[in-house]
């Protein structure tokens, strides 16, 4: 019963939104009010649907209701309550019914603020979004619904949302088969739902972009509307990323946080573009060049986000992250193609209205420099879309599949990635309109000395390897120079304002929240430079099968094997074989690690748990590969030494910070008449 | 997509290049999607002419690489196994005996799928296979039927056409004896 | 005598000929086996043939353990890395190799992405020049203005910017 509800009222939420779009559209075309605001009502209607909807399928995976077949294939028995509800976005259904929620939230928050002010651009992005909804929408109720159930027709069990046979009963299986163990992890249950926020999350620009080239009001307001969007999404996409690292690093057990897989690349691709999207609009705001370009960048990141959904969730693209293959694929195909046509085609149509205002003045002004970075960041991209692109056309020109794999990324992005770290040291010292090679150098040339005394220190004690130095170096000079642009503009306001240096450094910040959040996500961005230099250069490991007492060496490290034991623990419906390792640094005890291998039963799928000793220098990073059974007295064990790598991690936390910092939201700066009504209920959601 | 309204503004050459790549990346993308749903070759199909290197210690009539015209006229069993493939372990006995029962009518050949030969040889040497088997070099053959997993098995009739596909291990030798019975004269 | 003779000679040929069939195992039996370090250094270039997208030095699967041994076995005859490559290339297509081989159409892989990178450089150079060749005599004296008074000018910069907040 109470899942035919949940259906009900998926499909009333489906007719809603495809009600909201075309009332919307024809709103507008017959400029009627009335309609537009019936537009506007129907939307608002689709999030609370849309949400007991959820709430009813939270509650059938929460309460082992295995009749339902995605509650079969997400839940078991021995899952904790928050992992049950996690599960709602741990299959390929469940997971599109969160993206639909987010996306309608998202929608109604845009329709339910400042209406009255982007009453132009407001009617179209509900089009826009509606027809995103409706196919999302769609998909879930005749493709990937996650209410069917199971029956029993004549001794089968069949799958089905409705009563298959007048004699059909329901089919409850004795226990589900669970999460998928590696998903049970903490970083699973926020990874996920951040990257899917900041995908939805860059629906809103790109409505809001869509809407002024439809409207043909290509003027700075939708980038003015849509800027605290772009910004949240970002953090959002950055989040998951990061998170999705953290994840690998702890579970996957290969001693690494990125493997270039394509689905990683699919997440990836709209943050570069995103990023580079962000640098750029920031010229357009300043100087009110560049328009064309910004509109390309934003439709380009929505379009990566649905085209990377797409390539993995259709089964286009097969790897460890993807779902499996699923008959969503022609349909998916179907909106993707409509997408792009249809952006492409607003595009060129209003190329003309897109023109600048202002022209470049210097190569080395700011601007000048911004375009360079979105050189850089689309560069990237370029190597990133091809490496996931190019196996399809092998395979469908020769036949034969090829792995385009890390070597090729690494060779490929390395320089790229050295170019913006450079970047990020200079651009903070050009200025706006036009800058010389003499005030850059003069600027400059503090923060060079003192990187280049840190690198020549760095080369006689820590490494003579040519790309760590040259990595080092840049990595110093973004520090130093970010670390004197807040020093100048400190000292600069305590002269002025007459106030001691912290009181200075904090207004500077606070005046500034998006420049200067910028460069503190800069200097974190160079610190994760480090760990990732660290480990791509200077990683070790060794592998070994050792008898209790005896040991393995790597760098500095001696580890003992000690003992191994192995027990159920029913209540998880897990196994656990976990072994005790003594560790010594140049023969000095430091204690012990506890690498494990989990067995799930209910899933049938073992997860290995790294041994991990974390410093800032280096990380003991120990995997049990194998053990055997009979003796009980040898285990193999593979060890990773990870130089620097916790940088990585501590970067990651300051770029939170800063983001944070930076989309924060300021006071109203610009007077905006808002209905109290609607204030109201904005508040209470 | 042709509808471009001519404007002066993007030249036509440029417009005529983004609408070829944008067309190009969406051909590429969909065929490679019609070719995923596809899943393995249906039968009806006619399979085109293959070769199989075979094992040494498992050859056909003192030949180490046969091709499926040399068997023309008569019903070709392909069957793919690995030796780490449990599933395939349940049917191995039924189809050597299946192979011993038809004494040559029907042929039967083993592909073995992405295998390492030591183990692969252990494999047949445990279940005392006779028939022709040898390794899908460089997966040309599971890439030509696309199959899906292992153990899959092809019937090809006496014209070569495919009739009927197998997906999983057989429960039984009768099973195997009732596919090839519906073809064999 | 003669018998004796004869059956040494049986003996010895039947020794010779366990010895060569046997003579893998017997590398394998003698001190220097492959350590797995040395293993890995092969499968860390190799991808597994069945799970997609996973090196195979990590790959925890039964399959997996198999094909290291088999890399095991191989360095244990002598083989090479490049000749170990080339087998497991010849077994199992060019999609085990972590890049693919650089030949006919594949060169495409590495040359594109340069190629459409330098196409991006000399479009924005281009860009550049058209944006301030027309200004150049302005842009000369601006820059004498702000070379003069570049931290003065600094510093109004941002006062100004902070009024704007204000």
């Amino acid at each position: 019963m109470l899942a035919e509800f949940g259906y009900g009222v998926l499909v009333v939420s489906f007719l809603v939104t495809v009600y909201s779009g075309v009332a919307a559209f024809f709103g507008v075309r017959k400029n009627s009010a009335s309609l537009i605001e019936s537009a506007r009502r129907a939307q608002l209607l689709t999030f609370p649907l849309i949400t007991v909807s959820s709430f009813v399928l939270i509650y059938l995976l929460v309460n082992n209701h295995f009749e339902v077949s995605f509650a079969y294939e997400v839940t078991s028995r021995s899952m904790p309550t928050y992992l049950k509800i996690t599960a709602w976005w741990g299959g390929q259904a469940g997971s599109l019914l969160f993206w639909s929620w987010l996306l309608a939230a998202f929608t109604s928050l845009v329709t339910l603020r400042k209406w009255d002010r982007d009453i132009e651009f407001l009617p179209w992005v509900i089009v826009v979004s509606a027809i995103t909804l409706a196919f999302f929408l769609f998909m879930i109720i005749f493709h990937e619904n996650p209410f069917t159930r199971y029956w029993l027709v004549a001794g089968n069990v069949v799958e089905s949302m409705f009563k298959p046979t007048v004699e059909a009963t329901i089919f409850t299986p004795e226990n589900g088969r669970g999460l998928n163990p590696l998903l049970r992890h903490p970083g699973m249950i926020i990874h996920p739902p951040m990257l899917y926020l900041g995908f939805v999350s860059y629906v809103i620009p790109y409505s809001f972009a869509i809407a002024a080239l439809i409207t043909g009001r290509t003027d700075d307001r939708w980038t003015r509307i849509t800027r605290r969007w772009s910004l949240w999404a970002w953090l959002f996409l950055s989040f998951g990323l990061v998170l999705g690292g953290r994840w690998a690093y702890d579970v996957l057990g290969w001693g690494g946080y990125w493997g270039w897989d394509p689905v990683e690349i699919a997440a990836f691709m709209p943050w570069l573009t995103g990023t580079a999207f962000l640098h750029s609009v920031m010229i357009q705001e300043k100087r009110g060049m560049l328009k064309q370009w910004n509109m390309v960048l934003i439709i380009l990141t929505y379009a990566l986000v649905i085209f990377g959904t797409f390539l993995t969730r259709s089964g286009v693209l097969s790897s460890v992250h993807s779902f499996a293959n699923s008959p969503i694929g022609p349909f998916f195909m179907g909106f993707v193609t409509l997408t792009l046509v249809v952006s492409v085609y607003l595009l060129i149509r209003r190329w003309n209205d897109l023109r600048s205002e202002t022209e470049m003045k210097s190569m080395l002004s700011r601007e000048a420099l911004f375009l360079l970075n979105n050189l850089l960041f689309i560069g990237i991209l370029v190597v990133c879309f091809w490496g996931v692109i190019y196996p399809l056309i092998s395979e469908l020109a020769t036949g034969f599949k090829v792995t385009v794999g890390p070597p090729y990324y690494e060779r490929a992005t390395g320089p790229l990635f050295a170019g913006l770290l450079f970047l990020m040291a200079v651009a903070p010292f050009s200025a706006w309109g036009h800058s010389t090679l003499q005030t850059l150098g003069k600027a400059i040339w503090k923060s060079t000395l003192a990187s280049f005394v840190l690198t020549i220190i760095l080369f006689f004690t820590y490494t003579q390897n040519l790309y760590a130095i040259i990595g080092f170096f840049l990595v110093a000079l973004a520090i130093f120079s970010t670390l004197h642009e807040f020093w100048r503009g400190t000292i600069a306001r305590q002269k002025t304002q007459n106030e001691n240096f912290f009181t200075a450094l904090s207004n500077l910040m606070m005046r500034n929240r998006r420049r200067y959040g910028g460069y503190i996500i800069h200097i974190s961005m160079a610190l994760m430079a480090i760990g990732i230099l660290g480990i791509e250069l200077f990683q070790k490991e060794t592998q070994g099968t050792v008898a209790a007492g005896e040991a393995l060496n790597v760098g500095n490290y001696t580890v003992e094997y000690r003992e191994l034991a192995s027990w159920d623990v029913p209540s998880d419906d897990v196994n656990y074989t976990r072994a005790v390792l003594d560790i010594y640094e140049n023969g000095i005890y430091l204690g012990q690690l506890y690498p494990r291998i989990d067995y799930f039963y209910d899933a049938e799928q073992t997860m290995t748990i790294p041994g991990q000793r974390s410093t800032f220098r280096d990380d003991l990073y120990i995997l049990l590969v194998d053990w055997q059974p009979a003796s009980n007295t040898g285990a193999t064990f593979k060890i990773y030494v990870n130089p620097l790598v916790n940088w990585l991690w501590i970067g990651s936390l300051l770029f939170l910070l800063g983001i944070i910092f930076a989309a924060w939201p300021d006071k109203e700066l610009e007077p905006v008449k808002v209905k109290p009504s609607a204030q109201q209920t904005s508040a209470a959601d | 997509m042709s509808e471009i309204v001519e404007r002066k503004s993007v030249p036509l050459w440029i417009q005529i290049i983004v609408w070829v790549l944008l067309a190009g990346l969406l051909v590429l993308v969909g065929s490679t999607l019609s070719k995923r749903q596809q899943g393995s070759i249906r039968p009806g199909d006619t399979i085109p002419d293959f070769s199989l290197t075979l094992f040494s210690g498992y050859e056909f009539e003192g030949k180490s690489e046969v091709r499926l015209s040399d068997f023309a006229g008569k019903i070709v069993v392909l069957n793919f196994w690995a030796s780490w493939c449990k599933p395939c372990e349940q049917e191995a006995a039924e189809l050597e005996e299946a192979w011993k029962f038809y004494n040559g009518d029907v042929m039967f050949l083993g592909a073995d799928y992405v295998d390492t030969e030591p183990e692969a040889r252990t494999y047949l040497k445990k279940f005392q296979i006779t028939y022709p088997n040898g390794p899908d070099l460089r997966t040309q053959l599971s890439q030509m039927f696309r199959i899906r997993g292992v153990p899959e098995t092809y019937f090809i009739d006496q014209q070569g056409v495919l009739y009927y596909v197998k997906v999983g291990p057989f429960l039984s030798l009768d099973e195997i004896k009732s596919i090839i019975e519906q073809k064999l004269q | 005598m003669k018998q004796n003779k004869l059956r040494i000679t049986l003996y010895a040929l039947l020794l010779t000929i366990l010895f060569s069939t046997l003579s893998i195992q017997f590398a394998y039996a003698q001190d220097d086996i492959p350590t797995d370090d040395e293993v890995n250094e092969v499968a860390k270039g190799l991808y597994c043939p069945v799970c997609e997208n996973t090196p195979l030095d990590v790959c925890p699967t039964e399959a997996c353990k198999q094909w290291r041994d088999v890399i095991r076995t191989q360095l244990a005859e002598g083989k090479t890395k490049e000749e170990i490559e080339q087998y497991f290339v010849d077994y199992y297509g060019d999609r085990v190799l972590a890049e693919p081989p650089r030949t006919g159409l594949n060169w495409l892989v590495y040359i594109l992405p340069p190629a459409v990178i330098l196409l991006g450089a000399v479009l924005l150079f281009k860009n550049f020049q058209a944006w301030t060749k027309p200004k150049k005599t302005e842009s000369v004296s601006s820059q004498e203005r702000s070379a003069s008074s570049s931290s003065d000018k600094y510093i109004s910069q941002i006062e100004e910017e902070l009024k704007k907040r204000k």
